[in-house]
């Protein structure tokens, strides 16, 4: 598979957000901005790509029966990594995420990644399906995010273009989550998954 | 991939990842833990200068929770940390009273209320600017609807009349600082019945 391919089969034919439907608690939980979804997609990102390349580095010797704790632990020591430093170096946006920066731990795009392709491939390649399947979730998420923002708070990256008038609220809220992912997904696989 | 297990080549490869993560977790908060106490305490100064006049100095009274700030000699005022149950759960506010017993300014420090609606508590600038040198010997703390003198964020009484209970707890508090007989009289704070799940919407 050529490096190419393998970015971008994780941004579009193995979308985890629109096409696998990986990963939707932290996606209709934290989308309430376009910030918060980039944010938080960037924060998978970041541990998709190292646990990737640490479990693809030693699956060859990790025995069969213990395989999935020993990928826990190493997920949520990237996670905890990452977790002290958004606490240092970014506090406010840690507090705007709060409980689903630790929660990464359990997310199933990245354990999916490591049983699915990480445990058969190099390192190299790990590390570019950890940056497209990551580049997938951080572009789906700022994308669900920004049509919230827009559609409930009047306002784009923070930027406000309604002045004081109201946006519609209830897509700030869970339920608009739903509609606005649902929707989303329908455009998604009509438009680019076929091509 | 798939190495054959046994007992010996699993315990020894748990152990070791644990042991590599758990040293490199170690490292990492070493090397982490002063920026992240940093950035606390800026946090904390923060929102202490949101509520309060020019300081030099601040001590902090942990077993209370309030800060006792001073500008060289003379005390200018406390802040105060007040929490309460609002709509969504706890309200967390920090109120800095100046020591002739008026609120200088008011700052929410953390809250879970609806977004759009009881959330406004932290950008109505109309809600949030009447806490300025509100002074409870003349204005009564509690919302209109109950008879008081704050006004409420539109569609938001309870987050609203938690805010003004939140002020009142930290009145108090401030009373008992200054001995004074009476802390509830002072602040109005049992004289505003908080109607436990009222009819409006929040």
């Amino acid at each position: 598979m050529s490096k190419f391919k393998l970015v971008s089969d994780g941004l579009v034919k193995n979308n985890p957000t629109f096409v696998l439907l990986l990963g939707m608690c932290p996606t209709l939980a934290t989308t309430t901005s376009a910030i918060n979804g980039l944010s938080m997609g960037l924060a998978t990102l970041f541990v998709l790509v190292l646990s990737n390349m640490a479990i693809s580095a030693i699956a060859p010797v990790v025995p069969d029966k213990v395989h999935i704790p020993v990928y826990i632990v190493v997920i949520a020591t990237f996670v905890t990594l990452l977790q002290f430093l958004m606490q240092a170096y970014t506090p406010s946006m840690y507090e705007t995420l709060g409980l689903f920066i630790p929660l990464i731990v359990v997310n199933c795009i990245v354990l999916g990644r490591a049983e699915a392709f990480a445990n058969k491939h190099g390192v190299g390649e790990s590390a570019l399906d950890g940056i497209g399947v990551g580049l997938g979730f951080t572009c789906s998420l700022t994308v669900l995010g920004l049509v919230r923002e827009i559609l409930g708070s009047g306002s784009a990256f923070g930027y406000n273009f309604i002045g004081g008038a109201d946006g519609m609220l209830a897509f700030v809220m869970a339920p608009g989550a739903f509609l606005c992912l649902g929707y989303l997904m329908v455009l998604f696989n009509k438009y680019l998954k076929k091509n | 991939m798939a190495v054959k297990s046994s007992l010996t080549n699993m315990v020894a490869v748990l152990g070791l990842t644990c042991l590599v993560c758990s040293a490199l977790l170690g490292g990492a908060y070493a090397l982490t833990k002063e920026p992240i106490q940093a950035a606390a305490a800026q946090k904390t100064t923060q929102a202490i200068a949101q509520v309060l006049p020019h300081f030099t100095e601040v001590d902090y009274n942990q077993e209370d929770g309030y800060y006792t700030a001073k500008d060289g000699e003379n005390l200018v005022g406390y802040a105060i940390e007040s929490s309460v149950m609002g709509f969504g759960g706890e309200l967390k506010l920090l109120v800095g009273i100046t020591p002739d017993g008026v609120v200088y300014n008011t700052a929410v420090l953390s809250h879970s209320e609806t977004p759009g609606l009881g959330a406004k508590c932290t950008t109505d600038t109309r809600f949030m600017d009447q806490w300025r040198g509100f002074d409870p010997s003349v204005k009564k703390l509690a919302v209109t609807k109950d008879g008081g003198d704050v006004d409420a964020i539109t569609a938001s009484t309870i987050t609203s009349r938690a805010y003004t209970q939140a002020v009142a707890n930290a009145l108090s508090v401030f009373a008992l600082l200054n001995n004074m007989e009476d802390p509830d009289a002072f602040s109005g704070a049992s004289v505003v019945k908080i109607e436990e799940g009222g009819q409006d919407n929040e």
